[in-house]
C-alpha cells in the first residue's frame, strides 16, 4: 500500500474521533510550543543584550593603563598612568599600524556636577571630536566637543539626556546655560541622544569636556584612563590588537609583553562572555521545557495503544486480507506521527505567539530562528516514530485468527 | 488436477502438558469449481480446517498443497501474500471496515497488492454490480443492512480473483430471506465457475453444495456428493 494512500486513511481515521485526536494533540502542542516560547525569548535576551553591547560601539579596542605601583603597594586596575595623549596621537598617525581607523584618547573621572540649586555625582570624560564616532554617540541638540575646544581647553561641556533631566527638569532646554564642575562653571553646547543603559554603564549620564580641560583644569594630571580604538571592520580585531599592542610595547621601550604597562580589551571578550552565560540559561530552560514534550509523547504512545486494542478486529481482518507486517507497523506509525506533527506545528504557531506576545510586554526584539522552527518539526516527528512504535509493533505482531475472534 | 490437495492433515495444539488433537489425518481434494460444504458439530475441528485451508494457520503435520503452492511451511509475510492473493474470505460477521465506504472496502485487498487506484475503483464497481449493490457503492458499512453487508463482503472476496472463496458461516447473522440472497449468489458465482467451500452447521445451508464433507471428533466422517436435487431458489435479483 502507498504512504500517500496510508496518509489519507490514518487522517480520516484520526478525523472519527476528534475529540480524542484533539486531546492526544494537546500534549505535543503544550510541549513543543513550550520549548519554542523559550528558546525563542533566550535568543530575543541574547540579541537584546547584544545589541546594546554594540551600540556603545562595535569592532571596539580598549586600551587601558596597567596598574600604578607606589612602593610595593598595588593600586586599583585602571589608576595607571602610563598613557598619555602623545601616546593616542602617536597610535593615531602611525603608518605601521594599518587596521584601524579611529583613535579617541579619554579620561574619565567622576566629580559632583551642579547646576542652581541641583547636584549629582556622575561620570565626567574628556574627550577629543573622534569619541563621537567611536563610541556611536550622536547629538540631539547643539553641537559636541570639537578640535577647537579641545586646542583652546575651552569651558564648553555637553551632558547627557539624563542629566538634563534630573539638573534642569524634564523637557527643558539647557543650551546656553552653566553648569558646575568641581566649583567651575561650564557652558553647555550640546545634548547627546538617549541610549539606554546597559547594566555595567549608562552613557545617557556622562557628561563630557574637552581632554585637554579635564587634564589640566579639572583633574590636573596629564596622562589618559582610556584609549578608545576602533578598529576597521570586525575581522581584523586580533591583527589590530597585537599591531596596537606591540607599538606601544615599543614606544615604552618594553621588551617583555608580560610586563606591559597597559591592556587591551576588546567588546567581542565582553560580547563572547555575555552570550555564553544567555545561550547556557537558554539551554537550560528548553531542557526544562522538554519534559512536558516528553510528557505529551507518552500520551501519544498511551493513545496509540487503546487505539490498537480497539481496533484489534480491524487489524485481524487486514491481515486476513494480505496485509504484511511491514504495511501494518507503518499504518500505526504514520497515524502517530500524523498526531505528533499536527501538534508540532500547532504548537510551534503557539510558541512563537506566545514568545512574540511576551517580548513585547517585557519590551524584547522578537526574533524567529530558522533552526526553532525546524526543531519542531523535527522533534515533534521523532517523538511520533519513537512513542508510536511499541503500539505499531504489538498490532504487527497480533495473530489474525485471535484477532477476527476478539470481542 | 485439483485446486486444493489437503493430505495427511493434522493439528495438535499444546497447552501446558496437555495436548488438545483438533485435526486428525485428514485427507482430500476439491477440483477447480466445486462448490464444497464441511459441516460439523462444535468441537468437529471444523474451524480449525477452515484456518488452515484459509492459510491462516499452519498444520501441526501434513501437507496443504492450494492451487499448485505448498502452503503448509511458509513465513507469516507469505502467508499473508497467499491470502491476499489465492483467497477469498466471507466471514460469519462480515468484518467489513467501520465507517467506511463499500467502495473502499471492496478495494482493499488490492491496495494491499498494489492495484493502480484506477483499477481498483474500476474493478470495485464491477463486482458491487454482481452482487446487486450499484446503488450503494458510497454506502459507508454501518448504513447497509446486514445481507448487504455480507453482499459487500462477497464482492471484496471477489477483487483479487482468487483460487477459492472461503466462507465461515457466511449465513449465520442473517436473517432466512437475506440468507437465500446469500446462497444464491454462491451458487451463481459457483455456475460462473468459481470454487467455493463454505464452513457451517446447518445443514439446510450445506444442502445447497454439490458435495459436503462432514468432519467429526478432528476426522473426516463423510463425503458425499450431494445427492438432492439443488433447491431451486426464486432468482434473485
Amino acid at each position: 500500500m502507498e504512504l500517500t494512500e496510508l496518509v489519507k486513511e490514518s487522517l480520516s481515521t484520526l478525523a472519527l474521533n476528534k475529540l480524542r485526536t484533539g486531546l492526544a494533540t494537546l500534549g505535543i502542542i503544550i510541549g513543543i510550543g513550550s520549548v519554542i516560547t523559550l528558546i525563542s525569548l533566550g535568543q530575543s535576551g541574547q540579541k537584546s543584550v547584544q545589541n546594546q553591547i554594540e551600540s556603545l560601539g562595535s569592532n571596539l579596542l580598549t586600551v587601558e593603563p596597567g596598574s600604578a605601583s607606589s612602593g610595593f603597594v598595588r593600586e586599583g586596575f585602571g589608576s595607571g598612568t602610563t598613557l598619555t595623549h602623545a601616546d593616542a596621537n602617536a597610535l593615531a598617525n602611525s603608518s605601521e599600524i594599518t587596521t584601524i581607523s579611529t583613535v579617541s584618547p579619554e579620561l574619565a573621572r567622576r566629580a559632583q556636577v551642579v547646576a542652581g540649586r541641583n547636584n549629582e555625582n556622575t561620570q565626567i570624560i574628556g574627550v577629543t571630536p573622534t569619541y563621537a564616532s567611536v563610541h556611536k554617540a550622536s547629538i540631539a541638540s547643539g553641537v559636541f566637543i570639537s578640535q577647537r575646544d579641545v586646542d583652546a581647553s575651552t569651558k564648553n561641556v555637553v551632558v547627557g539626556p539624563d542629566i538634563v533631566t534630573n539638573l534642569f527638569g524634564e523637557g527643558s532646554n539647557p543650551l546656553g546655560q552653566t553648569l558646575r564642575i568641581n566649583g567651575i562653571a561650564f557652558n553647555i553646547v550640546g545634548v547627546t541622544e538617549s541610549k539606554g543603559g546597559t547594566g555595567f554603564q549608562n552613557p545617557d549620564t556622562y557628561v563630557y569636556v574637552p581632554l585637554t580641560t579635564a587634564q589640566s583644569v579639572l583633574f590636573g594630571v596629564n596622562y589618559l584612563s582610556t584609549i578608545s580604538v576602533e578598529a576597521k571592520n570586525s575581522n581584523v580585531m586580533t591583527e589590530a590588537e597585537n599591531q596596537i599592542g606591540y607599538f606601544l610595547l615599543a614606544r615604552h621601550k618594553i621588551n617583555d609583553p608580560t610586563q606591559a604597562d597597559f591592556s587591551i580589551l576588546s567588546q567581542s571578550d565582553i560580547l563572547g562572555a555575555v552570550s555564553q552565560v544567555t545561550s547556557t540559561f537558554t539551554s537550560l530552560l528548553a531542557g526544562i521545557a522538554a519534559i512536558s514534550l516528553l510528557v505529551g509523547g507518552i500520551g501519544i504512545m498511551n493513545i496509540m495503544l487503546v487505539t490498537v486494542t480497539e481496533r484489534t478486529r480491524e487489524i485481524g481482518l487486514r491481515k486476513a486480507l494480505g496485509a504484511k507486517r511491514k504495511t501494518i507497523i507503518t499504518q500505526f506509525i504514520v497515524e502517530a506521527i500524523i498526531l505528533t506533527a499536527m501538534g508540532g506545528i500547532l504548537g510551534m504557531f503557539f510558541g512563537l505567539g506566545a514568545s512574540f506576545i511576551i517580548s513585547k510586554i517585557i519590551n524584547l526584539p522578537f526574533t524567529v530562528s530558522f533552526s526553532s522552527i525546524l526543531l519542531a518539526i523535527g522533534v515533534s516527528g521523532a517523538t511520533g516514530i519513537v512513542f508510536g512504535w511499541y503500539p505499531a509493533q504489538i498490532a504487527a505482531r497480533m495473530q489474525p485468527i485471535e484477532a477476527l475472534r476478539y470481542e | 488436477m485439483n485446486i486444493i490437495e489437503v493430505s495427511h492433515l493434522s493439528k495438535i495444539y499444546k497447552n501446558d502438558s496437555v495436548e488438545t488433537v483438533a485435526l486428525l489425518d485428514v485427507s482430500f481434494g476439491v477440483k477447480k469449481g466445486e462448490f464444497l460444504a464441511i459441516m460439523g458439530a462444535s468441537g468437529s475441528g471444523k474451524s480449525t480446517l477452515m484456518h488452515i485451508l484459509g492459510a491462516l494457520d499452519l498444520p501441526t503435520s501434513g501437507s496443504y498443497i492450494l492451487d499448485g503452492e505448498d502452503v503448509s511451511k511458509l513465513s507469516e509475510d507469505q502467508l499473508a501474500d497467499i491470502r491476499n492473493r489465492k483467497i477469498g474470505f466471507v466471514f460469519q460477521a462480515y468484518n467489513l471496515l467501520p465507517r467506511t465506504s463499500a467502495l473502499k472496502n471492496v478495494m482493499l485487498p488490492m491496495a494491499y497488492s498494489g492495484v493502480q487506484l484506477a483499477g481498483r475503483v474500476k474493478k470495485a464497481e464491477e463486482l458491487l454490480k454482481i452482487v446487486g449493490l450499484s446503488d450503494r457503492m458510497y454506502h459507508t458499512s454501518n448504513q447497509l443492512s446486514g445481507g448487504q453487508q455480507q453482499r459487500v463482503a462477497i464482492a471484496r472476496a471477489l477483487s483479487m480473483t482468487p483460487s477459492i472463496i472461503l466462507a465461515d458461516e457466511p449465513t449465520g447473522n442473517l436473517a432466512t430471506t437475506q440468507r437465500d440472497e446469500i446462497i444464491e449468489i454462491f451458487q451463481k458465482l459457483n455456475r460462473d465457475g468459481h470454487t467455493i467451500v463454505i464452513i457451517t452447521h446447518e445443514p439446510d445451508i450445506a444442502e445447497h453444495a454439490k458435495r459436503i464433507i462432514t468432519l467429526k471428533d478432528g476426522k473426516i466422517d463423510s463425503d458425499r456428493v450431494n445427492g438432492k436435487k439443488l433447491k431451486k431458489l426464486k432468482l434473485w435479483n
